[in-house]
């Protein structure tokens, strides 16, 4: 039994009804506002986990998921703009959003996956990096379509009514968004450990290796790349959902940049970083703005470094964790809980087992 | 009335181009010496340009603060590959010294953002900004003659240093054969340091050419134009200086084109379509001696 836990992908339906169950509890615990937080969270670990699987498992650099995350939340707003005539039940509304998001994020992955085939690290990053500078203005120089500095406004989705009339809003938003990224994640974790998995390590570890046993390599490498773009798009849309707004503002190359860092932190080599990136990217800006909140600055001050402080201290994180711990929070976890059922074992020795 | 307005248009873009070149000229040089394509290198510049206008801003005088800009430049340069760049170098993966350059760029834009504000500040040029009318043609403006000076005079400087000067050849040294390089008594380490110090110069002096020609200072101003310059060195295949020179001086003119025929909002999109362009077409570099692929 405990072998079929290890390996089989019941393990992972059961982590992952327990990890709803988590979810349950904590929306029911948790005030409106960590409850919101606690929402984007999940769209953020969306696109983290994309990221995670395409650059900690295939190798592909991207600076390029921020404005990913930017192209499904105008899917959205877009799709729900087409819809706004026609009087169609909200859910429905929601879902089929939510797939257009998806359907443009694989379109564009598709795209930027086939010039990544070609592509090695630096041009790939440099390419990405315009992707990510170049899409938020582009809301400008369309602004007929994509309205300018101040976005597009997105319809909220409400509870439905069966859940009674005070629902908490908050709550259902919590609900909806892991409703979505649960099933994603598990759905990433068994990619991860499926064949295409060990094609897109393979290809990551040696190309010219992998291609002599025989994996397509280019294939693997836009597979990933549309799957991870795929992620990014479904967790902007998500954002959208929730903000309730599309806007060039909430997905400039600072959010691409952003979520690059928070999977390093998190640890690149499992989609545990992930979970701990997302976390990061939510908590640490609610972090810094308590800081600053200690110290009494003028206003305009005040503003300044609420602003970038958490910037600053990302980057700074960063560059320590790439000198200090290169597999991130994850593998720390990993080393710590490695540790500890050492030191267990030890105090009880195994009768069977040889102590060395 | 066509044709003026495209030799203004093409002077317009060679004078931008030129700046461009020389802003990649300090990533290929970089690349050259470390194999490492240096993303922080637009927001080290504009820490150099913010350098600049708080001295001109103290002593009244633009030339004090471009000594400054190139002197903060160099002194960046070298602590950027002293203190965290060579975290990376131990380790085999490209990645990472992309993801620490990326580090540094968050960092220098919020400590920025702290000491000077998120707002634009306006950068006065040195010179005239009005362009120079020969009967009826638009020539440059009397800035735009600074800028090519300055680049042409820089580039010279360098084109001298790596060819004609024992430190030029350590460096070159260093950077072709580092254990060779060492086993002879070059001080490899150093010669990088410097070689960092020295495009981190020549970046910072591209900042004060291009800013005064772009909106305004800002701590994301240089982040289009390093997506330029990029595709500028790419171009050159990130590794011939002339084909830098060539690759800046063609984004230049088609950046200029664009924004002259199909309006200036688009001239963001053009530069990715032209950097997606190249990189399909010949990511090696579309300038460039053969060489064999690394495996």
């Amino acid at each position: 039994m405990n072998m079929l836990l290890r390996t089989s992908p019941l393990r992972r339906v059961l982590l992952t009804a327990l990890a709803a169950l988590l979810v349950l509890i904590a929306s029911q615990v948790l005030d409106p506002f960590r409850n919101f937080q606690f929402a984007t969270i999940a769209a953020y670990l969306c696109a983290t986990a994309g990221l995670t699987v395409l650059t900690g498992l295939n190798g592909q650099l991207s600076l390029g998921h921020g404005a990913l995350m930017a192209s499904g939340a105008y899917s959205v707003a877009l799709i729900q703009d087409a819809f706004g005539g026609r009087r169609l039940a909200a859910g429905w509304i929601l879902v089929v959003t939510l797939l257009g998001a998806l359907a443009v994020g694989v379109a564009a992955g598709a795209v930027i996956g086939l010039a990544a085939a070609r592509l090695q690290g630096p041009h790939l990053a440099g390419l990405t990096l315009g992707v990510a500078v170049i899409v938020p203005s582009l809301a400008t120089t369309f602004d007929a379509l994509f309205g300018g500095e101040q976005g597009l406004p997105v319809q909220a989705a409400q509870p439905p009514l069966a859940l009674g009339a005070t629902f908490p809003y908050e709550r259902w938003q919590v609900w909806l968004a892991w409703t979505i990224t649960l099933p994603t994640i598990l759905l990433l974790t068994n990619l991860v450990h499926s064949r295409l998995g060990r094609d897109m390590r393979a290809v990551r570890d040696h190309e010219v290796a992998a291609s002599l046993s025989g994996i397509d390599v280019a294939r693997t490498r836009v597979v990933t790349f549309t799957v991870s773009a795929g992620c990014a798009a479904l967790g902007g849309a998500l954002l959208a959902v929730l903000t309730q707004v599309a806007s060039p503002g909430s997905y400039p190359l600072t959010l691409s940049v952003f979520l690059l860092m928070a999977v390093v932190i998190g640890g690149l080599d499992s989609l545990t970083g992930a979970i701990w990136g997302a976390l990061l990217l939510v908590a640490l800006p609610d972090l810094a703005q308590s800081v600053t909140g200690l110290f009494s600055f003028p206003p305009g001050e005040a503003q300044r470094w609420e602003g970038n402080l958490p910037t600053a201290a990302f980057g700074l994180m960063l560059i320590t964790v790439m000198a200090v711990a290169p597999t991130g929070v994850s593998g720390l976890q990993r080393r710590v809980v490695r540790a500890a059922a050492d030191r267990w074992r030890a105090r009880r020795p195994n009768p069977g087992a040889e102590t060395p | 009335m066509l044709l003026e307005r495209f030799v203004f248009l093409t002077l317009d873009g060679l004078a931008r181009g030129t700046a461009y070149a020389a802003f990649a000229l300090a990533l290929v040089l970089i690349w050259r010496a470390a194999r490492v394509v240096n993303f922080a290198q637009g927001a080290m510049a504009v820490a150099c340009v913010y350098v600049a206008h708080s001295v001109t801003a103290a002593t009244g005088s633009y030339w004090a603060g471009f000594g400054a800009a190139v002197a903060s430049g160099l002194v960046l340069g070298a602590a950027v590959d002293f203190c965290v760049m060579r975290l990376a170098a131990g380790t085999a993966s490209h990645l990472n010294s992309v993801i620490i350059a990326l580090g540094l760029v968050l960092i220098i834009q919020a400590v920025l953002g702290i000491a000077y504000g998120n707002e634009y500040l306006p950068t006065p040029a040195p010179f005239d900004r009005t362009a120079i009318t020969v009967g009826e043609f638009v020539l440059l403006s009397p800035f735009d003659l600074f800028v090519i000076g300055t680049v042409a005079a820089a580039v010279a400087a360098l084109a001298w240093l790596f060819g004609r000067t024992p430190v030029g050849l350590r460096m070159r040294a260093g950077a072709f054969a580092p254990e060779v390089s060492r086993l002879l008594g070059v001080n490899v380490g150093g010669m990088l340091t410097l070689g960092w110090a020295l495009a981190a110069g020549l970046g910072a002096i591209a900042g004060m050419l291009v800013v005064p020609t772009e909106l305004a200072l800002h701590p994301h101003a240089m982040d289009l134009v390093f997506v330029a310059s990029f595709t500028a060195a790419v171009i050159g295949g990130l590794d011939s200086p002339p084909g830098v020179v060539v690759g800046g001086l063609a984004v230049g003119l088609t950046l200029s084109y664009v924004s002259g025929y199909l309006g200036g909002d688009l001239s963001p999109l053009a530069t990715l379509l032209l950097l997606l362009a190249v990189l399909l077409v010949r990511p090696e570099g579309l300038i460039t001696r053969a060489k064999v692929r690394r495996v």
